[in-house]
């Protein structure tokens, strides 16, 4: 009897052990973060796992700087219009490859996937003439067209995957009550495509923000930089000090608007990865 | 209202031919059932008078406007579908608007008929719901509904009831049928049950393997069955079949004899046949009478069904498996084992050819 309560015990120690562990994993990084932003200067290297003194001086530092908030400010044009592009892209798109019947359907969706294969640096360099050609180098515009490249395939799949669930019969009662194609998409098939446009779109998002490569080659001057570069290129005073506060403060701020529309979305990301998993 | 007229309708899939050389008339306010075994065409049939699928040679018109390359809704065509297929994010009122909202009618012409509409199907208590709180029972008649508010001249079914238990289907073909005798508009239904198609239609369209077997009123198709497809698929129990051989025979009459029945006088006509002839006999379960009989001509009883006021006989056949049925009125005096003979009813006897169509009664015993 009381073996058997020990060893419940001992499972349930270790289920938590397991848990401090991963989250501990998961977590320091992002909290060592917040620490380290929170405190002055002159603290900076003394090693401590607790705020001792709130400091918000480098949050003044980098909000004074007219640079990092036009960077915060070209993030959310490009991530929020790159979600746009790709969400209105992908829905017709997926209503065209998941509802219409024509030849190479198949193999146009096995070349939508090959085009999200290739690593971001092997078409750096042609992205980058394509960019300059079309007069795009040093403007969102260029990134926005960039990142909805590497965004579409993903959306385009998650999409027609979901849209080939819905009933075939619930097209064609639209089509009895005379909706033309656009208006089945609209007001009957977007309706029912929440989650899965709200997983795709969160995850495009995501993408876009964090994105660093083609931001640091496609932008040139300070107020067309997007959030990742300008962190990165946060200089100290000379060229032997790196300004870890101000970076943390940063980091820190473009990581909340992740963390909140993830919390906003949660339920719907989960009922949008796991659809199609079940009938229902 | 309107009246609908297939002609020479086919339609192919590929290169595989689903529906061949259609030819219909379906008259402005009748109740026409499309009946018929899984896969013979029938719910394509219907999807070609709807618009859903195009049609790849014939002529179809609507109140005598052909209609091959009109969209749907230009048709004037309303459907209600074996899924019931409501938009699962609007409510009861929305869905039954959708159609007339697409259609620009005026928003109070819309809420009239859409209340109008409720009123007829009992939904006006359900107009805020969405359909995932209705039971089935609902969803159907909101199902119908959206197919009415629109008041199409043609109301097409598509196996309706058939995602619903037993006793609600019973219920809902009768509020089907009043639906019918009250709006009087055309119907046109898909089933691959005969109880449907036989209870509710004005016409029966009997379909097989994407040909029309038969047309005819429900008492017709009992009576004179055609082909043999459709004197074993409209009845219940379905009918018997026996192979037997033609003995004498001319266009007032004839003999034939059929392997433990003896020779049997029936009035078919038999002048297109040859004495000797391979046919087969045709017998419904209620019209054979079973007598005590010994040797090798009797029959063995193997099993006997009670159904509270008829009683099931099943015999073993003389040729093939499918066990033969009488049928009466419950109490049966026919026990298992016990060997009988037939006896049919000559009057009652359905005659078919070596190709399965049904030879038809002489002319001078078909007046009388």
């Amino acid at each position: 009897m009381t073996s058997r309560r020990l060893t419940k015990l001992v499972a349930r120690l270790g289920f938590w052990v397991l848990v401090a562990v991963v989250l501990l994993y998961a977590v320091f990084p992002f909290y060592y973060a917040v620490i380290t932003s929170l405190k002055p200067s002159g603290e900076l290297f003394t090693v401590s796992y607790w705020v001792d003194s709130l400091d918000v001086s480098n949050y003044v530092a980098i909000f004074s700087q007219s640079s990092f908030v036009r960077a915060i400010f070209n993030s959310l044009l490009v991530s929020i219009s790159v979600v746009f592009i790709a969400l209105l892209l992908g829905i017709t798109a997926s209503y065209a490859l998941g509802r219409v019947r024509f030849r190479g359907r198949t193999t146009v969706m096995l070349v939508i996937l090959g085009v999200s294969m290739f690593p971001q640096v092997a078409v750096l360099s042609g992205l980058f003439e394509v960019i300059r050609a079309l007069n795009l180098y040093n403007n969102p515009a260029g990134l926005i067209l960039s990142y909805t490249i590497f965004t579409l395939p993903f959306t385009v799949w998650v999409l027609t995957t979901f849209m080939k669930q819905l009933p075939q019969e619930l097209e064609e009662a639209a089509i009895m009550d005379g909706a033309t194609p656009w208006v089945t998409i609209t007001r009957v098939f977007l309706p029912l495509m929440w989650p899965a446009m709200a997983t795709t779109g969160l995850l495009a998002f995501i993408a876009a923000w964090n994105e660093f490569l083609f931001a640091l080659t496609f932008t040139l001057s300070d107020d067309q930089r997007t959030v990742p570069v300008a962190i990165a290129l946060i200089s100290g005073g000379s060229q032997h000090e790196l300004p870890w506060g101000p970076i943390m403060a940063a980091s820190v701020t473009v990581t909340v608007p992740l963390v909140v529309l993830v919390m906003i979305f949660q339920k719907r990301i989960v009922s949008g990865l796991t659809a199609g998993a079940v009938k229902g | 209202m309107a009246s609908v007229t297939l002609d020479k309708v086919n339609k192919v899939f590929g290169h595989t031919p689903i529906i061949k050389d259609v030819d219909l008339d379906i008259g402005d306010g009748e109740f026409v059932v499309f009946v018929g075994p899984s896969g013979c065409g029938k719910s394509t049939l219907l999807r070609l008078i709807a618009g859903l699928e195009s049609i790849s040679d014939g002529e179809l018109s609507i109140a005598g406007q052909v209609v091959n390359d009109l969209p749907p809704r230009e048709r004037g065509v309303g459907m209600v579908f074996q899924s019931y297929a409501l938009y699962p994010h609007m409510t009861v009122y929305e869905n039954m608007a959708f159609g007339l909202k697409l259609a620009k009618t005026a928003k109070e012409t819309i809420h009239e008929r859409v209340m109008a509409t409720a009123r007829i199907l009992q939904l006006e208590e359900l107009l805020e719901r969405k359909p995932k709180a209705l039971s089935g029972g609902q969803r159907q008649r909101v199902a119908m509904g959206r197919a009415m508010a629109r008041e199409p001249r043609i109301l097409l079914f598509d196996e309706p009831l058939s995602n619903l238990d037993a006793s609600l289907r019973v219920q809902m073909r009768n509020e089907i049928a009043r639906l019918h005798q009250r709006l009087g508009s055309t119907m046109i239904y898909v089933t691959h049950d005969q109880v449907e198609a036989m209870t509710l239609a004005d016409k029966i369209v009997v379909l097989n393997a994407g040909r029309v077997e038969q047309v005819g009123t429900p008492h017709e198709l009992y009576q004179r069955p055609a082909t043999r497809f459709v004197a074993g698929f409209i009845g219940s129990p379905t009918m018997n079949f026996l192979p037997a051989t033609l003995v004498t025979g001319n266009d007032a009459g004839c003999r034939v004899r059929a392997a433990g029945i003896g020779e049997l006088a029936l009035p078919q006509d038999t002048a297109q046949q040859v004495a000797g002839e391979a046919l087969t006999l045709g017998v419904r379960p209620e019209h054979l009478r079973l007598a005590e009989a010994a040797g090798d001509n009797a029959f063995e009883i193997v099993n006997v069904e009670y159904l509270g006021n008829e009683v099931y006989v099943y015999l073993e056949p003389k040729a093939g498996e499918t066990l033969l049925i009488h049928r009466s009125e419950a109490p049966s005096p026919w026990r298992v084992g016990q060997k009988v003979a037939l006896v049919p009813d000559p009057e009652q006897v359905h005659l078919f050819d070596a190709g399965d169509r049904a030879l038809g009664v002489a002319t001078a015993r078909a007046v009388a």
